[in-house]
């Protein structure tokens, strides 16, 4: 139809849509006028009134059936059909409550799963900051290197350069996240917060629900504007919703702060993974970042950015403006910016949060989930399979007395929606539960709890609509497809036990399982293989013993120390705790290797060894107190440990890791010769073992340590090697700080084998969600295999029957079912294999050290799928064996 | 059963259309002129007539409208639209250009 042609039709069937009555009305009254006519012809030529009526009635023939006919010709029926394919659907359904059950549960689990995935994708990837004006426009900004793969920090200066010349960008912001300890009594809490540019609530359009946000000039100058915007919870919380707070103070690492504003409620701050509480203006960075004011120093690189670019600007165009002006910057300052560049990452890969860390995660599930639809939607067909045979009988009497096949399609289609609407509504609640479910698989960090929360927005109901069409097709399809073959005749005589359409229908329900045993076995293979990873993770040495060691913090920078008190201090503390029973050694140390807190980095220059041109090496370090080494087990290879006397008066001294001998002195011993580091020359006097640094997964890197006391910070983490249990430690170590100063407060204390642990959750979540879902998967297979094997079996009772009549004993019977049940199993399991060998590469980045192809978890895998198999037939196989076969032939 | 025997499908349209195109009628009166027109010999069953109409109706190529007729009654009058004189022209076209050719056909001698 053209468009002109609806001009007309449509008011029509509106009209026919809303008063079909009165549309009706209407077509008899036309009718009837005809009928009058005609009588009034007739009697005109003669005929007696009588007879006039009955000629009139005859020339038009059976008024009902011109009356349906008109109504199909006006085709405006096809809602009123819809709607009363909808009524029947539903009288259907409540026919069968135990069917429907199964089936709108099987569907709510799948569609479910599949929500709850795409909720957390939109909530942590996509569109991560829900306060936040056009997220679509927003890209992480992050400097790159040459020679290092990944993200580095931008420095202050580089920041404003860019944001300066940056004509594509609509605006530009820093939000580097921070973490200040508040001390409640003796327990210190921790809260996290960020360091932001002072145009940060204007660019992301967020207006403070009290007082003001960060005016211009706020974020310039060295703790030049100690003034904070508070979060809703924590003006909630720890202020009791004080209304008058605005000009009040709190201390934030012992520097008095004006709150001058509190965030709106449901505005979380630019982070994925944690609630930020409180946003502080750049100014302070040296009041919350170790290492010194770094505002003024483009060679200081600790930010992070994000950048929303102007309407209908690419990612691509900002990129090369954005490598344009970096390269200007690199050629103005080739002492700091040498090798240096900056990189636009879209929000679903912003380097520097958990967005990046989750992803091959998530990516992962969306996979997974989506076979744990497939399973569920086999089994729903198989049910309806099962069902449309008992409703054989009705669909025959529905064509035989005319209705069209495209009617029926319609009516099992509509069935099949009104099915997966409700499994969609139910996965769509489901998935609102789950939301925040993603944090109960990570656990808190340094008490932290993360926040990870999903986010059911018009995308996530719009993508659940659409699986839910699909899944309307799959369901209503498959039993369609058997109605295609239905013979009339044949279905019409009273309960006939069609042998060829049994097989038709035979053959449909077992590729069903066929495919479901399939499925299933893939997901059992993926969540072995991530298991079989997560255990070389752990089990891994991460080159220091983690379990003999605990560390934790003392918060002596919220308590107001200086340097030199700090120093003091420590070696107090040190001593005490050396002289304490069960604890060999302590020592602090800038950062706790897997830890959270980010290591310092330098430029080096070493002697004889010439960087290629255009790189600049920069290597990380941490800066440690004497003993670290002997602490936290790390084997020294040559040269000596750092002592006391490695202070601040003394000649600068460092120990390198042995990736760092291989790669910068060619792998002869360094002790004694000179490094420079952040531009002092420091003698090498030791060699230690390598570590992990950061993470589980890296591979050796170089690195180096140097004292704590020449490169001093005052709020170092702790690690104490010792024999005792963790609580009477912690009640040992509370008593000797104590005794030190009872303003001191603790944070919390775990073994480094809890840290190690922490550090790999993203492979724990992983792990634990395809297990869940693989546990579900083999459910539902399951309970398909077991549908069609019993299905089988009373279908078949007759033939048992018979077979046992003749002499069959059970042992055969039930060997006869099981092998069919095991045929079904192995199909699937073979098409499995073959799948899963194609597949399970996909898990690449989140296997560790793990074949994908491992043939002993391919064999494990076969073993449970087989005994899943073999237990789903069991209550068949031994139904068969009690065939009563006297009964089954007389009846 | 409902289809007019002898009759092609499309050709009950095309003729309804043609009467139309020279006034707006009713269907009874519509029913008459096909009967006198084709001399009772197309056979159309009034039953047919009514479907035929509200499909027409539906695809814009008439409208319909209540009136009062001259003695008082209710009387559904269908017009046809711009969109029908269209489809009658093309009906009308192709019905030639078949017929000219079928004719040509039934007229050859046979040798």
């Amino acid at each position: 139809m053209n468009i002109e042609q609806w001009f007309y039709s449509l008011p029509l069937r509106l009209r026919s849509l809303f008063h079909p009555s009165e549309v009706d009305r209407e077509m008899k009254v036309e009718l009837q006028e005809h009928i009058e006519q005609q009588i009034e012809e007739n009697i005109a030529s003669g005929m007696s009134p009588e007879e006039a009526r009955y000629a009139a009635l005859r020339t038009l023939g059976g008024i009902t059936r011109i009356e349906q006919q008109c109504r199909d010709a006006r085709g405006g029926n096809v809602l009123e059909d819809f709607v009363q394919d909808v009524r029947y659907g539903f009288r259907q359904l409540f026919r069968s409550p135990g069917f429907s059950a199964l089936a709108i549960l099987c569907l709510t689990l799948g569609i479910g799963a599949n929500a709850a995935v795409f909720s957390w994708l939109e909530g942590i990837l996509f569109r991560p900051y829900p306060a936040v004006l056009h997220q679509d426009r927003l890209f992480a900004l992050a400097g790159t290197a040459q020679g290092e793969t990944g993200a580095t920090e931008l420095s202050w200066q580089d920041f404003l350069d860019l944001r300066r010349s940056c004509t594509l960008c609509e605006d530009a912001f820093v939000s580097k996240i921070t973490g200040s300890t508040l001390s409640i009594g003796d327990r210190a809490e921790k809260t996290t917060g960020s360091i932001v540019s002072a145009n940060y609530f204007n660019a992301i359009g967020v207006r403070p629900a009290l007082g003001r946000g960060f005016e211009p000039g706020e974020d310039a100058g060295n703790d030049a504007h100690p003034v904070v915007v508070i979060s809703y919870q924590m003006w909630r919380d720890r202020f009791k919703s004080d209304p008058q707070i605005i000009g009040k103070m709190q201390r934030f690492n012992n520097v008095p702060h004006t709150i001058i504003g509190v965030a709106p409620q449901g505005f979380y701050g630019t982070f994925v993974g944690w609630a930020m509480q409180f946003w502080v203006p750049a100014s302070m960075e040296e009041t919350f970042e170790s290492g010194g004011y770094k505002l003024e120093d483009r060679g200081a690189r600790w930010i992070e950015a994000y950048v929303r670019l102007k309407p209908r600007v690419s990612r691509t165009q900002a990129q090369q403006e954005i490598s344009a002006i970096a390269a200007r910057l690199e050629t103005n300052y080739p002492s700091t910016n040498r090798g240096r560049s900056v990189g636009l990452w879209p929000l679903w890969q912003t380097p520097f949060n958990n967005a990046g860390t989750l992803l091959p995660t998530l990516e992962v599930m969306v996979a997974v989930v989506a076979f744990v639809l497939l399973i569920a939607c086999a089994n729903v067909g198989n049910l309806l399979l099962v069902r449309s045979f008992a409703r054989r009988h009705q669909m025959s009497v529905r064509l035989a007395i005319g209705a069209s096949r495209g009617r029926l399609l319609k009516q099992l289609l509509t069935e099949g929606l009104i099915l997966s609407a409700l499994g969609t509504a139910g996965g769509l609640l489901a998935a609102y539960w789950c939301r925040h479910a993603l944090v109960l698989l990570l656990p808190a960090r340094s008490g932290v709890a993360m926040y990870l929360p999903g986010e059911i927005d018009a995308r996530v109901i719009a993508w659940s609509a659409g699986i839910c069409l699909i899944v309307t097709l799959i369901v209503g399809m498959i039993p369609a497809l058997q109605t295609r073959d239905l013979d009339l005749a044949g279905s019409l005589k009273a309960e006939s036990t069609g042998v060829v359409g049994a097989r038709g229908r035979a053959w449909m329900r077992s590729s069903l399982v066929v495919l479901q045993v399939c499925l299933s076995f893939i997901l059992l293979v993926g969540a072995a293989l991530l298991l079989e990873s997560l255990e070389k993770i752990r089990s891994t040495s991460p080159g220091f013993s983690t379990t003999s060691v605990a560390t934790t913090g003392v918060s002596l920078v919220a308590a107001g120390y200086d340097v030199p008190r700090s120093k003091i201090f420590q070696d107090e503390l040190i001593d005490r705790l050396s002289l304490l029973p069960g604890v060999q050694s302590a020592a602090f140390a800038r950062v706790t290797p897997l830890g959270y807190g980010s290591y310092s980095s330098t430029p080096i220059v070493v002697d004889g060894y010439q960087a290629p041109l255009e790189e600049q090496p920069a290597i990380e370090y941490n800066q440690v107190g004497p003993n670290y080494f002997a602490t936290l087990g790390i084997a020294l290879l040559s040269g000596r440990e750092f002592t006391r006397t490695d202070d601040e008066n003394a000649p600068l001294v460092a120990i390198v890791n042995r990736t760092m001998v291989s790669r910068y002195w060619a792998g002869q011993d360094p002790v004694g010769l000179r490094l420079q580091v952040n531009g002092r020359w420091a003698r090498v006097v030791g060699v230690a073992a390598d570590s992990k640094y950061e993470n589980m997964r890296e591979t050796p890197r170089p690195f180096f340590y140097v004292p704590l006391r020449q490169d001093f910070v005052r709020g170092p983490a702790l690690n104490i090697r010792t024999n005792q249990p963790l609580p009477s430690m912690l009640a040992a170590l509370i008593r000797e700080v104590h005794a030190l100063d009872p303003n001191l407060a603790l944070s919390e204390m775990i073994t480094l084998q809890e840290q190690v642990n922490r550090s790999t959750s993203p492979q724990l979540v992983a792990v634990t969600l395809v297990s869940i879902l693989g546990g579900l998967a083999l459910l539902l297979a399951s309970i398909g295999l077991y549908g069609v094997m019993a299905y089988a079996v009373a279908q078949r009772s007759r033939e048992l029957g018979l077979r046992m009549a003749l002499g069959a004993g059970a042992a055969s019977l039930v060997r006869l079912i099981i092998s069919r049940g095991l045929r079904l199993t192995a199909g699937g399991l073979i098409l499995g294999t073959v799948t899963a060998f194609a597949l399970t590469r996909l898990l690449g980045k989140l296997l560790y050290n793990v074949n994908p192809r491992d043939p002993w978890i391919f064999a494990a895998a076969l073993a449970v799928m087989t005994m899943t198999a073999l237990s789903a037939c069991l209550l068949p196989a031994w139904r068969a064996a009690r065939t009563n076969p006297a009964r089954v032939l007389r009846d | 059963m409902s289809k007019p025997s002898d009759l092609m499908q499309g050709t009950l349209d095309m003729l309804i259309l043609k009467i139309l195109a020279l006034q707006p009628l009713n269907g009874w009166a519509i029913s008459q002129r096909l009967k006198q027109i084709s001399s009772d010999v197309l056979g159309v069953s009034d039953g047919s007539l009514y479907p035929a109409l509200h499909k027409l109706e539906h695809r814009g190529w008439v409208r319909a409208e209540w009136k009062a007729s001259e003695n008082g009654r209710r009387a559904k009058l269908y017009t046809l639209t711009r969109l029908g004189r269209k489809q009658l022209e093309k009906e009308t076209a192709n019905w030639n250009r078949v017929s000219t050719a079928i004719s040509g056909i039934v007229k050859l001698k046979e040798a």
